[in-house]
């Protein structure tokens, strides 16, 4: 298996209080790895880094090879953050244009990922009314698709699924799996739902700001002794308490 | 070009926004035409009251354009006045003259006691050389010959002020527009989404700068050509300076407004800048006078972007200077400008350290 992103006892700190303590992790390519634990605990400070947005106090981030932060590698990598972050005032397919240019990409390409990504989340229909007029679950789905706009080799979604309905939300995770299997992506995903944990190929708890957990969702179910998932968050929450 | 698609979306977002559009481009000129007719009003002629004045006098006071009336027996003067609305009440007792003063606004009791007071003296002086068998006619207006370095006796008020108050749109607006237009970036969350793109900071901050100057630019032309070409307010000098020192003045506000909504939440906290960072402006730009200020306030005037902005227009269109003459003014106003900038690459790291 080859190493896409490799966490090397990473601490992080925003003023006396320690965000992250000396986290460690492999994550390899073609793998859906998630991040589950409570708001607050540091889940999105750790994509961040892996992002590149910020800087470990200690430790190294390496994404395909290369020390983050490192502007070329976000060539690779499709974020999508947990506020939607569009403009407004533009339609969806300006929001899409605007987006795919800031990357290298050629006119075709550009044209290609742009119909691609709409009709991954379901919004061809929509793409010429003003993103004010969307609903909730579009701006999300918009959101996603702006992630992937880039053909990114590394997705990092954190909470991609919040406000979206059940069944967009199964067809989201099918694209996922079908990334994962036949584009050899690599996908983090933050997550509270617990069902999508079980879909993930990986898991880590975070809490307080250490992975107090991980492995396939088989393994934690088994260290916890229960069958449900759920079960496994709030285990995992009293043993560190 | 990273920069091209962001320049781009930012004119789009603007276009799209209506009442921005309107504040940009109707706001400066409505603002400006108003305190036009505000300060243009014509001087509205003083009426008084007078008692036991003699003939002549009154025919002065009359000359004078000020308006008369006749009142015996009054004991309270100043009841009189409420009553009858005058602006003055002149009794003379034993040929001594007491004048009472209205003085609800000082500035037209000050006008109107040296004017009367004016009028006194001549009259008496005239009766005292009379007196001794001597016959001078009555010339207060033209005993002394007035010429001006700076424009004329036409001059009004308005016409030093305006320099100042063109620079002073200018300033505002593109302040609060690209200063609110970078923070909807900031608080919507696109600007953390732009830096996970390989985007780099100075292309932000210059997109930012083109984006909006563009509109500043525009803005900029429309308020000078109104100012001058509908409002006649007076130009000496040429208008290319006008227009060159209004678009330095322009980046900065452009720089400064970026640069302070970095340390602004929300839009009101964008807004609560500028009884901080506008507002003090307005003071040493030249509308009060800076000399008789304390020498230390004399300095924070100094450090004051629209102090320069105002000496150079004011330079230009009162008194006729040359672009050698203000530009020192322009250099001033560049060097901030430049500080802006580098500050504005310096507050994105907030968002990426790289």
């Amino acid at each position: 298996m080859n190493e896409t992103i490799a966490i090397e006892n990473v601490t992080k700190s925003f003023g006396k209080k320690t965000v992250l303590k000396d986290i460690q992790m492999s994550i390899g390519e073609g793998t859906i790895y998630g991040f589950i634990g409570p708001s607050g605990a540091g889940k999105t400070t750790l994509v961040k880094m892996i992002v590149g947005m910020d800087r470990p106090d200690q430790g190294a981030i390496d994404v395909l090879g290369k020390r983050m932060p490192n502007l070329e590698m976000l060539q690779e990598i499709g974020y999508m953050a947990q506020s939607d972050a569009l403009y407004m005032e533009l339609t969806g397919k300006e929001n899409l244009t605007f987006f795919a240019s800031l990357y290298k990409l050629s006119k075709k390409e550009m044209k290609e990922r742009i119909s691609y990504a709409a009709s991954l989340v379901n919004l061809t229909e929509d793409l010429n009314k003003k993103v004010s007029a969307y609903s909730g679950g579009m701006k999300r789905r918009l959101s996603l698709a702006i992630a992937l706009i880039q053909n990114p080799r590394i997705l990092i979604l954190d909470e991609p699924t919040v406000g979206i309905d059940p069944e967009l939300r199964f067809s989201i995770w099918n694209e996922l799996l079908r990334l994962k299997r036949e584009e050899r992506k690599t996908i983090i995903v933050t997550t509270h739902v617990m069902d999508e944990a079980e879909r993930c190929d990986f898991v880590a708890m975070v809490r307080d700001g250490s992975i107090i957990a991980d492995g396939t969702p088989q393994e934690l179910k088994d260290l916890y002794q229960t069958n449900s998932f759920d079960e496994v968050f709030l285990y995992a929450g009293r043993k560190d308490s | 070009m990273r920069t091209t698609a962001l320049i781009k979306r930012i004119i789009l977002e603007v276009f799209r926004d209506k009442r921005t559009l309107a504040l940009l481009f109707v706001a400066p000129l409505l603002i400006l035409t108003l305190m036009y007719l505000v300060f243009n009003g014509n001087a509205v002629e003083p009426t008084i009251g007078v008692e036991n004045v003699q003939q002549p006098l009154i025919e002065e006071l009359e000359k004078a354009d000020i308006h008369v009336k006749e009142f015996e027996n009054i004991s309270d003067p100043k009841e009189t006045m409420i009553k009858h609305e005058l602006d003055a009440f002149l009794i003379v007792e034993n040929d001594k003259p007491t004048l009472t003063l209205l003085n609800s606004d000082p500035a037209i009791a000050n006008k109107l006691q040296m004017k009367i007071k004016q009028l006194i003296g001549a009259k008496m002086q005239a009766q005292l050389l009379e007196k001794n068998g001597m016959k001078i006619p009555l010339q207060t207006e033209d005993m002394v010959k007035t010429e001006y370095v700076y424009g004329s006796s036409e001059t009004e008020f308005f016409d030093v002020f305006s320099p100042i108050l063109v620079g002073f749109f200018v300033f505002f607006f593109v302040f609060l527009i690209s200063g609110i237009g970078l923070l909807k970036e900031r608080t919507s969350g696109t600007l953390e989404r732009l830096m996970s793109t390989p985007i780099r900071r100075w292309e932000i901050v210059a997109a930012y700068l083109v984006g909006f100057g563009i509109f500043a630019v525009l803005q900029t032309i429309i308020i000078v050509l109104f100012s001058i070409h509908v409002l006649d307010i007076v130009l000496v000098g040429s208008i290319w300076n006008v227009i060159l020192i209004n678009l330095i003045l322009a980046l900065v506000a452009l720089s400064l407004g970026t640069l302070l909504s970095s340390f602004a939440a929300s839009e009101f906290q964008m807004v609560q800048f500028i009884p901080i960072a506008i507002v003090p402006q307005i003071f040493f730009s030249g509308i009060f006078p800076l000399e008789g200020m304390p020498g230390w306030l004399q300095v924070l005037g100094k450090i004051m972007p629209l102090y320069y902005a105002a000496d150079g227009l004011k330079g230009v269109m009162y008194k006729g200077m040359g672009l050698a003459d203000i530009s020192f003014d322009l250099y001033i106003l560049m060097a901030f400008a430049a500080v802006f900038i580098v500050l504005n690459l310096f507050a994105l790291k907030k968002y990426r350290k790289l």
